[in-house]
């Protein structure tokens, strides 16, 4: 079961390289802004999987729920901080 | 019960499959919207509930499960959010033929 979850660890990692051209070429500021909470929604399974491979699920779980705070908390400041006419 | 477990966290995989590629190949920012905002909330709420189902009755499985609850209730409205704030901004929609959709009257685009 270990091999498995490595497994689907190591496709979401490429997932998240795959994501990363959005933030970092993706024209305007919005496509940066929806490619960063998209990474962060599957950092926050990453977390999971790489607690249950280390067999300590119990100590990464409270990380990934941190992280699930933080990630909602940082989109909503930045679309309320970005919101006027001209800014992309 | 793993079997299941397996099978609902290679389904959430494959949201996130689709999310991510929707991301890089459609045309516009509203459509990337649309593929990553319903496809990456699907996928995160099946991988949680197939670790979830893996783990059995503890409390770790409890705090997954909330942690599932939290992102269906958040990623919907962080993707509004996103939305709003680039709609009021003035973020010109992908039309076929490249022009707008209508000259700036009113409060719209």
């Amino acid at each position: 079961m270990e091999s498995f979850f490595i497994t689907i660890s190591i496709i979401l990692g490429l997932f998240v390289l795959l994501c990363l051209y959005r933030v970092v070429f993706g024209p305007g500021l919005f496509n940066r802004l929806v490619g960063a909470s998209v990474i962060g929604t599957k950092t926050l399974t990453l977390l999971l999987l790489i607690g249950f491979i280390y067999r300590r699920p119990d100590m990464f779980i409270d990380i990934s729920l941190v992280y699930a705070l933080l990630n909602f908390i940082v989109t909503i400041a930045a679309a309320k901080y970005f919101q006027r006419k001209g800014a992309f | 019960m793993e079997i299941l477990a397996i099978l609902l966290i290679c389904a959430g995989l494959f949201f996130y499959l689709t999310g991510t590629i929707g991301l890089l190949r459609l045309p516009d920012f509203y459509a990337r919207m649309h593929a990553t905002g319903k496809s990456d909330t699907l996928g995160t709420l099946l991988s949680l509930i197939g670790l979830a189902m893996y783990t059995g009755l503890s409390l770790t499985s409890i705090k997954i499960l909330f942690i599932a609850i939290f992102v269906f209730l958040t990623s919907p409205t962080a993707t509004h959010a996103i939305l709003r704030a680039a709609f009021d901004s003035k973020v010109p929609p992908w039309t076929k033929d490249g022009k707008p959709l209508r000259e700036g009257k009113g409060k719209g685009i």
